[in-house]
């Protein structure tokens, strides 16, 4: 049906299924604390379930490994965490054909430590949750170079040091898969597409709770004695592996199946829940970055979740996916385990490209230079980075005849990716740059990740692979375009949107301190170990070669400077949002986007009504450019000059 | 500002960057293949060493200018075009600063036509460089004249290798946690802990591993390729050079990965034989007491520490050890 729309309709009501309670609520209610006394309670029910069952089998109950009681511990106590916290509450209502009850939505601060289906509350548990798993694996970084300080004077064993580097790897994997769409996603999409809510609010805090599970999963594997094959979890050494090995791959089962649902809900609210007038010519960069990489964390997830879950039978019940000797074949591993690796490589850059275009013509007061190559660039690395995997296995003895094949798609990815330079460098132009911090952060991206992106070019020849594979010339080229891209992006959308986030804007002067410290420090670090590489050092060593030490000694002293820059961003952080909190005005930045109309703090529904939109968000400096959008109250409608279908916001 | 003088100096804004550009880059470019290039490691002791290292530097004569341009870029605008005063900036933008055609389309045509060329480079290197040293599975499809013969030879325990020969040398890296030995096929499949090779040969490095993954990464000599259990990896390179170089695990192989390196030696053709022909006559007890010499070998089934047998010889579980006493109905 094709009618004009009339601006400004009717404020729908609240969701049936939701409650809208004011207050705290007691402590009886589910929250943080009773999910963590039944995440409990099912560790001990699967412990001894696993036990019992095992003890009929000699090959488990004698393996001085039983595996089937980790893994039904573990199974348990996850499944007890979501029950606790409320998320099963209304599919088994459902499931025994209960009308379910309306979920409570308290208003006080409590909400955040419950399950809770307002996007905004989700996002800041996100970004809660994403800081422990970066803090957490940034401390482990500091004893990986704490280790590489000399070559023979060893802080840990060898054991303990390669424990400690795939847990960093790992944690530091999960977290940068949802660092900028957990929290900034789920926070800022349904209001820069003039939404009222998500598709699927339940699925998007299950996606939340399951990512913080995924969390408490991976960090038991020190409790059980870690895991020695670093994030890439190789098989046969995972099957070779103790028990912590059990907690690598449930652990990245229970992070998949969080992405899987929390890319799924994104990319059905991009879809679906768009306002009038928001054409796809019209979405803003940033929610091009997050469809595109809902689609990837949709369609790479399952192949994850897949060979965990044959890993954990391995292990479990004996079967032989990954044992060659048996019929089955590492290589079965290094596959899938790429085939959702690579991906997971764009899944952390694509959102850090949408939040460098979406800032940068904030700050340049100039509209965003060829937004539909910008689109094009996200669309085409997402395609594209399905067909790239085998570069990982270069060496390892595949169909030779497959390299250069590989090596051509590899290649290809640089050219949508070059498109990301273009948009930024043609903003760029003639622009007149503000430089604030967010701003800051947006050009070190540019600059970090042109070194990641032209190493990688080295990395995809076969030929010079020969050379840095395998060796710290890759790890710093990931570093490079993880840390130096998605890392410094997360900062420069924490810095330019947490003032919409909790109203209070941060402090200038220390968020100066930080991004010069992280920036200098970063590069410091990381370049130095380009030349390491060359040099001949293997990734994860605990010793090395002694003409290496000065090099890895500047290396690590810059590591530990650069952990302290962090220290300045918690310092700002608790300054700015609780000691001395300045209230931030609605749009501290004079930005266009949509999500900085509204009011601070942003209403419970986002927006009193659903805006019709009337251009993109990137009309800066232009003498009579549209309006952005109607809001359906004065000055009116402006809605005359396009047709849109019916309304998608509006709840049943 | 009248609108000419405005175009007259974006066109000396991108006239002056691109003078700045191309200056830097030649000069940089220049300084590199010179300077530097030649001394890029790990050297030029093999064909591939020599070859992956002019690979290199192609990559760095091509990668330089792009990050040089699009850093001088950022500090350009950085310098040149930010806001100094306090109240907001005039207008700059207009519909025009939305997009440029021209600009877009050179951007994708020049971009794209680097990406080829550089992926037509990178296949060309690596079947002129008989796969450059990197390990190309069990039946490689680029290799060194000679080398089906040398490995079919090998196998059935008739190779035969001399010095000035030309005749290609099958060797044998066998990993296991923690270390490399090296089984000399071709010499009566004698094993060593010692990994020696003559010079200017071509030698065929077929890599396999009794337990886990690892990676023979022969540093100095440019090879390097995953040792999988249960299968033959193909690597080859010809020596050029005399020299000690090391040999390292580059892929994570459990606690003592670390510690998983030993020396190598390329020495004179002479000298190989001698030492050769030494080594399997004082090893010939130990040798006929190893495993018959094969491509691959498979773990002992019941994980008996250091057992290993030729493919094919597999020791099952036994259902009682599955099962134990209660058998499944």
């Amino acid at each position: 049906m094709t009618t004009s729309v009339e601006a400004g309709v009717e404020a729908p009501e609240p969701p049936a299924f939701i409650d809208p309670r004011k207050g705290a609520g007691g402590w009886l209610s589910q929250h943080v604390g009773t999910a963590i006394v039944c995440g409990f309670l099912g560790y001990i029910l699967g412990h001894w379930l696993g036990n019992y069952i095992g003890s009929a089998y000699p090959y488990i109950a004698n393996s001085g490994q039983n595996s089937l009681t980790d893994f039904l511990a573990l199974l348990f106590m996850v499944t007890g965490w979501l029950l606790g916290i409320g998320a099963l509450n209304y599919p088994l209502a459902k499931i025994v054909g209960r009308e379910a009850k309306g979920e409570v939505q308290y208003t006080g601060w409590t909400r955040y430590f419950r399950y809770n289906l307002d996007h905004k509350v989700v996002g800041i548990q996100y970004v809660v949750g994403v800081l422990l798993f970066f803090f957490t694996g940034g401390l482990l970084a500091m004893a990986i170079r704490t280790e590489l300080l000399n070559p023979t004077v060893h802080v840990f064993s060898a054991d303990t040091y390669i424990k400690i580097v795939s847990e960093h790897g790992t944690i530091m994997m999960m977290m940068a898969s949802s660092v900028i769409v957990g929290p900034l996603g789920n926070y800022f999409v349904p209001l820069m597409i003039g939404a009222r809510r998500m598709a699927f609010p339940r699925i998007e805090a299950f996606s939340l709770w399951t990512f913080i599970a995924g969390y408490f999963v991976i960090f038991s594997a020190l409790a059980y004695g870690g895991f020695p094959t670093g994030w890439t979890g190789y098989a046969p050494l995972q099957t070779q592996a103790g028990p912590g090995m059990v907690s690598y791959l449930f652990g990245f089962a229970v992070i998949s199946v969080g992405m899987m649902t929390a890319g799924f809900n994104l990319a059905v609210t991009i879809i679906n829940y768009r306002a009038p007038g928001m054409t796809w010519s019209r979405v803003p960069v940033f929610v091009w970055s997050i469809i595109a990489t809902a689609a990837l964390l949709t369609l790479a997830s399952p192949v994850l979740t897949a060979a965990g879950l044959f890993g954990l039978l391995d292990k479990v019940d004996q079967t032989a996916f990954y044992v060659t000797e048996h019929g089955g074949s590492s290589y079965l591993w290094e596959n899938l385990f790429w085939f959702f690796g690579h991906p997971e490589v764009y899944i952390m850059a694509l959102p850090g490209f949408g939040i460098v275009g979406e800032i940068i013509p904030v700050f340049c007061r100039k509209p965003l230079f060829a937004y539909r190559i910008a689109a094009a660039g996200m669309i085409g690395v997402a395609l594209l980075s399905f067909f790239v995997w085998q570069h990982h296995l270069f060496q390892s003895g595949i169909d030779p005849d497959m390299r250069p094949l590989f090596m051509l798609t590899t290649e290809l990815i640089s050219i949508p990716t070059g498109f990301i330079f273009l948009v930024g460098m043609g903003t760029l132009y003639k622009a007149k740059i503000r430089y604030e911090v967010p701003m800051l952060f947006c050009m070190a991206v540019y600059f970090n990740f042109l070194i990641g992106g032209v190493s990688g070019v080295f990395l995809s020849d076969v030929p010079v692979n020969v050379t840095v594979h395998g060796g710290f010339f890759v790890l710093s080229h990931f570093h490079y375009t993880i840390m130096g891209g998605l890392i410094f992006a997360f900062f420069a959308g924490l810095y330019f949107w947490l003032p919409k986030m909790t109203g209070r804007t941060m402090n200038k002067k220390l968020g100066l301190w930080h991004f010069w410290t992280m920036f200098v420090f970063f590069n410091l670090t990381f370049f130095p170990m380009f030349v390491i590489g060359m040099l001949g050092q293997p990734r994860r060593v605990f010793t090395y070669a002694k003409n290496l030490q000065t090099l890895n000694d500047f290396s690590s002293i810059a590591a530990f400077c650069l952990g302290a820059s962090f220290l300045i961003f918690v310092a700002n952080l608790m300054w700015s949002q609780f000691i001395a909190p300045q209230k931030a005005p609605a749009n501290p930045w004079d930005s266009l986007g949509l999500e900085w109309q509204t009011a601070t703090p942003i209403p419970a529904y986002n927006f009193e009504r659903i805006p019709v939109i009337m251009t993109d968000p990137y009309h800066y400096s232009e003498e009579g450019a549209p309006e952005l959008a109607d809001f359906g109250h004065d000055p009116p409608v402006h809605a005359s000059s396009f047709t849109a279908r019916t309304d998608p916001n509006q709840y049943e | 500002m009248s609108p000419e003088s405005a175009i007259g100096s974006e066109e000396n804004h991108f006239r002056r960057i691109v003078i700045i550009w191309v200056v830097l880059s030649v000069v940089l470019d220049l300084l590199f293949w010179f300077l530097v290039g030649p001394h890029v490691p790990p050297g030029r002791m093999t064909s591939t060493a020599k070859d992956n290292q002019f690979d290199f530097n192609v990559l760095m004569v091509i990668g330089l200018p792009v990050v040089i341009g699009v850093w001088e870029w950022l500090g350009y605008a950085a310098v040149k075009w930010n806001v100094k005063r306090k109240d907001m900036p005039e207008s700059v933008g207009g519909p025009g600063a939305a997009g440029n055609k021209r600009t877009e389309v050179s951007w994708i045509v020049i971009t794209t036509f680097v990406v080829l060329c550089l992926a037509v480079f990178g296949t060309i290197a690596l079947y002129a460089g008989n796969g450059s040293g990197s390990g190309e599975g069990p039946n490689p499809i680029l290799q060194p004249a000679g080398a089906v013969k040398a490995e079919t030879a090998a196998l059935a325990g008739t190779g035969s290798w001399s010095p000035n020969s030309n005749e290609v040398l099958p060797v044998q890296v066998i990993a296991q946690q923690w270390k490399f030995t090296y089984r000399y096929p071709t010499f009566g499949g004698f094993e060593s802990p010692d990994l020696i090779v003559p010079d200017n040969t071509e030698i065929a490095f077929n890599v396999t591993s009794l337990d886990v993954i690892h990676s023979f990464w022969a540093y100095q000599l440019e090879v390097k390729a995953d040792a999988n259990p249960m299968q033959n990896n193909v690597a080859f390179t010809k020596t050029e050079q005399l020299g000690n170089f090391e040999v390292r695990c580059s892929e994570l192989c459990g606690i003592w990965h670390g510690a998983m390196f030993n020396p190598g030696k390329v020495v004179s053709e002479s000298a190989f034989m001698t030492w050769a022909t030494t080594t399997e006559s004082t090893n010939a007890t130990n040798t006929a007491n190893l495993a018959p010499f094969a491509w691959t070998y498979v773990p002992d089934a019941n994980g008996a520490a250091g057992g290993y047998y030729p493919d094919g010889n597999v020791t099952p579980y036994s259902t009682v050890e599955i099962y134990g006493s209660k058998q499944p109905s």
